[in-house]
C-alpha cells in the first residue's frame, strides 16, 4: 500500500468539479453560453459573486421560481453588468471580504450596449473577471446582428439578398480594445478547449485587478447547425484562424495556442447556415469567402499562430491529438 | 452649534455621518458640489468609503445597486439629465427592493438646455417605485438624508431625497449638523438579509413570467404604500433624538379661517411663507407642503386640505399634453369627495425663473371660480412669444 499523500493536482483531476451552473436550465441543446458558464464556474469554485447581463444566459437559467445557479447571482439590466460587478466588488472591498466577482455578458451586452460600463470597470481597475460569452449576434431576441457578428454572416437584421451578402461590417476587435485599458490579463478562449478555458479562468482569478475572458460560444439556433456539432464548429473556428486563442498581459501578447495545420475557412463556414449564401455560384459570394479567408490569414500571421510549422511531439497546438483536434486529419 | 455651510457641503457631511460603505457618482450641475465635497472628505481621511467615480450616471446607479445587493450601505447623487439617464436602473433598483439613498438636486430637463432649478427631473421618474421626499431647506436636507437611510433599510425600498438645485445646493445657510453619536444611535449598521453571499447563494433579478409578474408588482405597490408609516416614524424618532422637527408626509399651517390652500413641494414653501407674512392684507391662506410625494400620502393630504374651498397647486414642472402632474393626481383623488376643494394648478419657476414674493398674490388672483380646470404657467411673459404661441 502506498500511504503517501497524493499529488494535489492529480487529486483535483479525480474529484468531481464544482457545478456552479447546474443542469435543468432551459438552454438549447449544444448552447455555447451554457457550456461557457459551466466551465468558468468549474474553475472558480463556489466563492464568487456573479453579475449577469440580460441575455440568453440570464433568461434560460432563472425562470422564476427556478434557478440553475448555485453561486450568489444577480441580474440587473442589459447594459450594466460591468458597473453592477464594480459595485459588488466595491462592497466586498469595503467589507473586507475577498470573494471574487465574475461578470457574464453576451456579445451584445459587452461589445455594444454594455461597452461603456465595461470600459469604466476596466479603467477603474476593479477586481472583477468579466467573461463575454460571444455567440456573435443578439440571440435572445432572435438573431440580430451585433458588432461582434462576423463579416458576411446572415442574421435577421443582416439578411443576404440581391443587394447584400449578409453583414457588411467587420467583427469588432474587442480584445484589443479591452487590452488598451492596460489591464493585467485579457484572453480569448473557446468552449472547444475546456482545459485551456479553465486554466485561463484560474489565471485571471489569481490576479488582483480587472481581467477579461472572451469565449467563443456557438449558438446552434443562430448559427444554423446541429447542437451536437457545437464543439466541432467552435474547434474549427480556432483551427482556421477565425477565432485565435491568445493571451494578453498589459496589452502585449504573451501566449497563443498554435495551429500547426491551419484549415481552410470554408470548412468552418460550410457547416453553418448563417454562411450558406457564401457557397452559391456567384462572384460576390466568392469574393466574400476570399475576404473571410483573408481575415483568418491575417489573424494567423498577426499572432504567429503557426509557430514553427508541424511538430510531431507538439502537445500545445489547437489541432493536436492532445487537444482532441486530430479527428479531421 | 449651527455652522454656515453650503447646501451641498452640508448634504455631503450628512452622508458621511451615515457611514455608507460605497458612494458612486458622476458630475452634473447642480449636484456636482455634493460629490466634490464627499471626495474631499474621503481624500482628507474624514470619511472612509469606497468612492467610485463612474463614467456615467447609468453606472452610478448600477454601482450602488450592485454594492447594496452585496450588503453595503450605498449612496449616489444626481440631477436632471443624469436622473433620466439612470431611469432604467432606478426602476430596476426598486423592482429588486434594493435599499439605497440618492440625492436629486432638482433641475430642468433638456431641451432647451437649462441647468437651473425646477423639478421636472423628479416628476419624470415618479413611477419608478422610489420613495421621494422633497426638502424645504438645507437643514431639512441634512436631517432627511439621515432619515432616508433608515427608511430605505427598514422598507427595503430606495429613497430619493429631492433638494432644489442651486436654490438649496448652492446656498449658504446656518446648519446644525447632527453629531456622529446621534446618527449612529438612529441608524444601526446595515444588515441586508438578501445580500449576495457565497455562504447562502441566492439568485436576484430573475426572469419573471406573466404567471408571477402581477403579484410581484402588487407586492411592490403595497410596500411603497406601507412605507408611509416608516417615513412618519423616522421623522418622529429623529425629532425625539435631536429635538428638531422635519416634515413627515405633509405639513400645513395657516389661520383657522383660511378657505384657500396653496400646496407646493420643495424650497418655494419658504418663499410663500415669507410672502404671506409680508402681505397681511391678503386673504387668509393655508400653506401646505408636500414633503412626501411618493408614496402620495392621500389621507394626510385630505386632512391637510380639510375645510378648504380652494386649493392652488404650484408645481415646478409641466406635463405637456396634460398640465400638471401633481394637480392632476390631486384632482383625481378629490374627484369623488363631496367636500372637495376646487383645484387650480400652475407651473412656476420653470428652468430656474425666480419665484418672487409676488407669486402668492398672483396665484390667488389667477384662481377664480370661472376657470376651475385651469392649468397655466403662472409666471409666463406672453409678450416674449409670437402671437400664435401665447
Amino acid at each position: 500500500m502506498d500511504h503517501q499523500c497524493p499529488d494535489p493536482d492529480r487529486l483535483r483531476l479525480r474529484q468531481p468539479r464544482f457545478q456552479g451552473l447546474t443542469s435543468g436550465h432551459r438552454a438549447c441543446a449544444g448552447c455555447g453560453a451554457a457550456i461557457t458558464a459551466r466551465l468558468v464556474l468549474e474553475a472558480t469554485g463556489p466563492d464568487v459573486l456573479v453579475a449577469n447581463a440580460t441575455g440568453c444566459l440570464e433568461v434560460f437559467s432563472t425562470p422564476w421560481p427556478e434557478s440553475a445557479w448555485r453561486v450568489p447571482w444577480i441580474h440587473s439590466l442589459f447594459e450594466n453588468a460591468g458597473s453592477v460587478a464594480a459595485g459588488m466588488e466595491a462592497a466586498l472591498k469595503a467589507q473586507g471580504r475577498d470573494t471574487k466577482v465574475i461578470a457574464f455578458g453576451g456579445d451584445g451586452g459587452t461589445f455594444d450596449i454594455g461597452f461603456r460600463a465595461l470600459s469604466g470597470m476596466l479603467e477603474r481597475y476593479h477586481n472583477v473577471l468579466y467573461v463575454c460569452y460571444d455567440n456573435e449576434a443578439y440571440m435572445n431576441t432572435g438573431v440580430q446582428r451585433s458588432s461582434s457578428t462576423p463579416h458576411a454572416a446572415r442574421t435577421t437584421t443582416s439578411p443576404p439578398g440581391k443587394a447584400r451578402m449578409g453583414k457588411r461590417h467587420l467583427k469588432k476587435d474587442i480584445l484589443s480594445i479591452v487590452a488598451a485599458h492596460h489591464i493585467p490579463y485579457a484572453a480569448t478562449a473557446s468552449v472547444a478547449y475546456p482545459p485551456d478555458l479553465r486554466k485561463k479562468v484560474r489565471r485571471a482569478l489569481a490576479i488582483e485587478g480587472p481581467t477579461f475572458l472572451h469565449v467563443h460560444s456557438p449558438c446552434p439556433l443562430g448559427w444554423g447547425h446541429d447542437g451536437a456539432l457545437s464543439i466541432e464548429i467552435a474547434r474549427l473556428a480556432v483551427e482556421t484562424g477565425m477565432f485565435p486563442l491568445i493571451e494578453l498581459e498589459r496589452g502585449g501578447v504573451t501566449g497563443v495556442m498554435p495551429i500547426r495545420n491551419p484549415r481552410p475557412v470554408a470548412e468552418y463556414l460550410r457547416r453553418q447556415a448563417r454562411f450558406r449564401h457564401l457557397f452559391q455560384d456567384d462572384a460576390k459570394a466568392r469574393e466574400e469567402l476570399e475576404h473571410l479567408q483573408a481575415i483568418a490569414d491575417h489573424n494567423i500571421e498577426f499572432y504567429g499562430l503557426t509557430g514553427h510549422g508541424p511538430d510531431a511531439l507538439d502537445t500545445e497546438g489547437a489541432d493536436t491529438a492532445h487537444r482532441g483536434g486530430m479527428r479531421w486529419a | 452649534m449651527p455652522a454656515a455651510l453650503e447646501g451641498s457641503q452640508a448634504i455631503a457631511r450628512a452622508v458621511a455621518l451615515c457611514r455608507p460603505q460605497v458612494v458612486a457618482a458622476y458630475p452634473i450641475t447642480p449636484q456636482t458640489h455634493i460629490v466634490e465635497n464627499i471626495s474631499k472628505l474621503v481624500a482628507d481621511g474624514r470619511f472612509d468609503c469606497e468612492l467610485v467615480s463612474v463614467e456615467s450616471e447609468f453606472s452610478a446607479a448600477s454601482v450602488v445597486l450592485g454594492a447594496a445587493a452585496a450588503g453595503a450601505r450605498a449612496y449616489t447623487a444626481s440631477s436632471s439629465q443624469g436622473i433620466l439617464l439612470m431611469t432604467e436602473v432606478l426602476y430596476d433598483i426598486s423592482g429588486m427592493r434594493i435599499p439605497l439613498v440618492l440625492t436629486c438636486a432638482n433641475r430642468a430637463v433638456s431641451a432647451p438646455l437649462n441647468i437651473w432649478n425646477d423639478q421636472q427631473d423628479a416628476m419624470a421618474v415618479r413611477d419608478s417605485g422610489w420613495i421621494m421626499l422633497f426638502c424645504a431647506d438645507n437643514q431639512e436636507a441634512v436631517d432627511t438624508t439621515v432619515q432616508a437611510f433608515r427608511i430605505a433599510e427598514r422598507t427595503e425600498l430606495p429613497v430619493m431625497v429631492c433638494v432644489d438645485g442651486f436654490t438649496l445646493t448652492h446656498t449658504l445657510e446656518p446648519i446644525d449638523l447632527p453629531s456622529q453619536e446621534d446618527v449612529d444611535a438612529f441608524l444601526p449598521p446595515f444588515e441586508f438579509e438578501r445580500r449576495l453571499d457565497p455562504a447562502r447563494p441566492i439568485s436576484q433579478g430573475t426572469l419573471v413570467s406573466p404567471e408571477w409578474f402581477p403579484e410581484v408588482r402588487h407586492a411592490n405597490y403595497q410596500a411603497l404604500l406601507a412605507a408611509e408609516a416608516e417615513i412618519e416614524a423616522a421623522a418622529r424618532d429623529w425629532a425625539g433624538l435631536v429635538g428638531r422637527e422635519t416634515g413627515a408626509l405633509v405639513e400645513a399651517d395657516g389661520p383657522g379661517e383660511a378657505r384657500t390652500g396653496v400646496l407646493c413641494m420643495g424650497s418655494i414653501h419658504g418663499t410663500l411663507e415669507a410672502a404671506r407674512a409680508a402681505a397681511p392684507d391678503l386673504e387668509p391662506v393655508r400653506l401646505i407642503r408636500l414633503r412626501c410625494f411618493r408614496p402620495l400620502p392621500l389621507a394626510a393630504i385630505e386632512a391637510a386640505c380639510a375645510g378648504l374651498d380652494r386649493l392652488i397647486v404650484l408645481e415646478r414642472a409641466i406635463a405637456p399634453g396634460l398640465g400638471g402632474v401633481l394637480t392632476t393626481e390631486l384632482r383625481a383623488f378629490f374627484a369623488d369627495r363631496a367636500d372637495a376643494p376646487r383645484i387650480y394648478g400652475f407651473a412656476v419657476g420653470l428652468g430656474g425663473r425666480d419665484v418672487p414674493l409676488e407669486t402668492l398674490g398672483r396665484a390667488l388672483a389667477s384662481s377664480a371660480a370661472d376657470n376651475p380646470r385651469h392649468f397655466a404657467v403662472l409666471d409666463l411673459e406672453p409678450e416674449k412669444l409670437p402671437e400664435e404661441d401665447r
